[in-house]
């Protein structure tokens, strides 16, 4: 059993009119085996949180603190952090040119199990990851993200996700830009790595739609930079019907 | 007189303020240049293993196929007749590389070196020249084209790091002929290098890739210039550089002339920079002049730009250290145009070089 644990996270950004602080102050503790959803309005700072944990040189933590079974999650490199068993879904994956997934899967799976995993082994792993999740066995070869449609990107993320085998995820909008059947193939898989490996869940999405597929046993209301309302599933069907409003603005 | 001719390599001893010397370090170029290297009488380019039946390599009297106005092709010319002359006959499609190799020559003097490649009508081959070691050469290589013939010519640039090496690379190629040129310089000191089209008949192509990783103190040139005199010809120019080190420097010129008789012409060029540290300098500049509008396409694209630290993130985030994460980018840059050689054994041979070069860079 591992706790991430977030407490009075304050961050902020470079901006051109200046420092801007995005995050004032979130708590927030996660178990594993449990998924909270985080639901809020666009520009509240759902993605710089998810950023933020992750250790995106772009975001300035201020003030607060996040661990990982006790140990300082800020102190840590990006990449200690998912050795740490962090890992970000992201909105926008990037694309690396010339890099192909089949060899970027196996660097990362090298570095985050401390030695190659076995040829053999480590190719049925992936065909079984690509196949749960209706990829064609082409994708493979081609470069990182590069010329991938939304849902590809989506895809390959989630496949990461379910081969590298995280403590932690948190999906940032993985829902969007997702067709209805491409959203139940990818909310599938986070089921099954959840199911696999015990994996805590912090799923930011604005719609209830895609909490259908992975149920969430927490929901916290995001907006302007912290949490202001949590609660169980039935807070989502309260935001389905009421939206927003009574959060912003007021 | 177009400004591009103007932009020809002139005849005389070049003293750095003409425009086809003028980002090259003269002092550093071991009198390549001005005559006043020490020539030697060292013929190091060889054949290995046998020639295949209808290729022939041969030590013998050359005549240039084409004029030069270059000051250090014209002190090759002027030094010796003779060169290496790998022959390959009408019809003959050779299924394996044929590879040449130049090692070691030396630089207390330095060698003169004549070449030319001569695919006769409708002949097939892929040749590769490794360079390696340390030497001062000036090399005026030709390749010859005869209609309908298809080259695939590789030069590899793995010098040692004292190399000082000024060559001119001119193709002419005829109706209907296919040259396929991967030009990769990743070692030496002053690398000086000019590849070189000249369409004489319709229908013929020129696809010029190239890669060059420069680190601390390393002056890599590479200056296109191709001429469309012809109708109907396609060419293709693709160079990718990366810069690591205080004081590396490369320098990419791509001068693409369309005459007003080269109706249907077809042609693009694009340079890639990636600047790895601070304290290097990538100059890049595409020249494109066009003489008659009835073309299919023209165009040319330089970028130079510093490390993506969005990518950087990317493959951070799942774990993959920060050296092995650049590794993997910069693998990934050049890829594009390594992978285009089509032999593993070189592919990584290469990539590995690259790593090492890198690795140096960083520390």
């Amino acid at each position: 059993m591992s706790t991430l644990e977030i407490r009075g996270l304050k961050v902020t950004v470079d901006t051109e009119q200046g420092v801007k602080e995005i995050l004032k102050g979130v708590d927030l503790t996660i178990k594993s085996g449990e998924t909270h959803a985080i639901m809020g309005p666009n520009g509240s700072g759902k993605s710089t949180l998810a950023y933020s944990i992750a250790g995106h040189p772009k975001y300035t933590i201020t003030g607060g603190t996040v661990t990982l079974d006790g140990a300082d999650v800020l102190e840590m490199s990006v990449d200690e952090r998912a050795k740490a068993g962090l890992f970000l879904a992201m909105q926008y994956p990037v694309e690396v040119p010339g890099v192909s997934v089949s060899n970027f899967l196996r660097t990362a799976a090298t570095a985050l199990r401390g030695e190659a995993p076995k040829l053999r082994e480590w190719v049925g792993e992936v065909k079984s990851a690509m196949e749960g999740l209706k990829m064609d066995p082409s994708f493979a070869q081609r470069n990182v993200n590069e010329g991938f449609s939304g849902g590809e990107k989506k895809r390959h993320e989630i496949m990461q996700l379910e081969l590298l085998k995280p403590k932690f995820a948190i999906l940032d909008e993985t829902d969007s830009g997702l067709d209805v059947d491409a959203l139940r193939i990818v909310s599938e898989g986070v089921v099954r790595a959840k199911e696999a490996n015990n994996l805590g869940v912090l799923l930011i999405t604005h719609y209830t739609r895609i909490l259908r597929y992975i149920q969430p046993d927490f929901v916290h209301v995001f907006a302007a930079g912290k949490v202001v309302e949590q609660g169980g599933p039935e807070l989502a069907e309260k935001l389905e019907a009421n939206g927003y409003a009574e959060y912003v603005g007021a | 007189m177009s400004t591009l001719q103007s932009n020809l390599l002139e005849n005389h001893t070049p003293t750095g303020r003409e425009e086809a010397w003028r980002f090259t370090p003269l002092k550093r170029l071991a009198g390549l240049h001005d005559g006043s290297a020490k020539p030697s009488d060292r013929e190091s380019l060889t054949l290995n293993g046998i020639a295949s039946p209808g290729v022939s390599f041969t030590r013998s009297a050359i005549t240039a196929t084409s004029p030069s106005d270059d000051a250090v092709v014209n002190r090759v010319r002027n030094h010796t007749s003779d060169g290496a002359i790998l022959a390959i006959e009408k019809n003959t499609v050779v299924e394996n590389p044929i590879f040449l190799n130049r090692c070691c020559g030396g630089v207390d003097s330095a060698e003169l070196s004549r070449v030319q490649i001569r695919l006769a009508e409708h002949a097939k081959a892929t040749v590769i020249l490794e360079n390696t070691g340390d030497t001062h050469l000036a090399e005026d290589l030709e390749i010859v084209l005869a209609p309908g013939s298809d080259l695939t010519f590789i030069s590899l640039q793995e010098w040692g790091a004292k190399t000082v090496y000024a060559a001119t690379h001119n193709a002419i190629i005829d109706r209907d002929a296919s040259l396929k040129a991967i030009h990769v310089t990743v070692g030496g000191d002053v690398v000086r290098l000019l590849p070189k089209v000249e369409f004489v008949g319709p229908g013929a192509s020129a696809d010029l890739q190239g890669v060059y990783f420069a680190t601390e103190g390393q002056f890599f040139e590479h200056r296109m210039h191709v001429d469309h005199a012809v109708p109907h010809a396609k060419s293709n120019v693709n160079y990718k550089g990366a810069l690591a080190g205080k004081d590396a420097h490369t320098v990419w010129i791509g001068d693409v002339y369309i005459r007003a008789a080269a109706e249907g012409t077809d042609t693009y060029e694009l340079n890639r920079n990636l600047l790895l540290t601070d304290g290097a300098r990538a100059d890049s500049v595409p020249n494109l002049e066009i003489e008659t509008g009835e073309i299919v396409g023209a165009g040319h694209a330089s970028t130079t730009g510093r490390f993506d630290d969005e990518q950087l993130f990317y493959l951070m985030s799942r774990g993959i250290q920060e050296a092995d994460a650049r590794r993997l980018v910069v693998r990934g840059f050049f890829n594009e145009v390594i992978s285009l050689i089509g032999n593993e054994e070189i592919q990584e041979r290469l990539m590995t070089r690259i790593d090492g070069e890198l690795e140096r860079a960083g520390k």
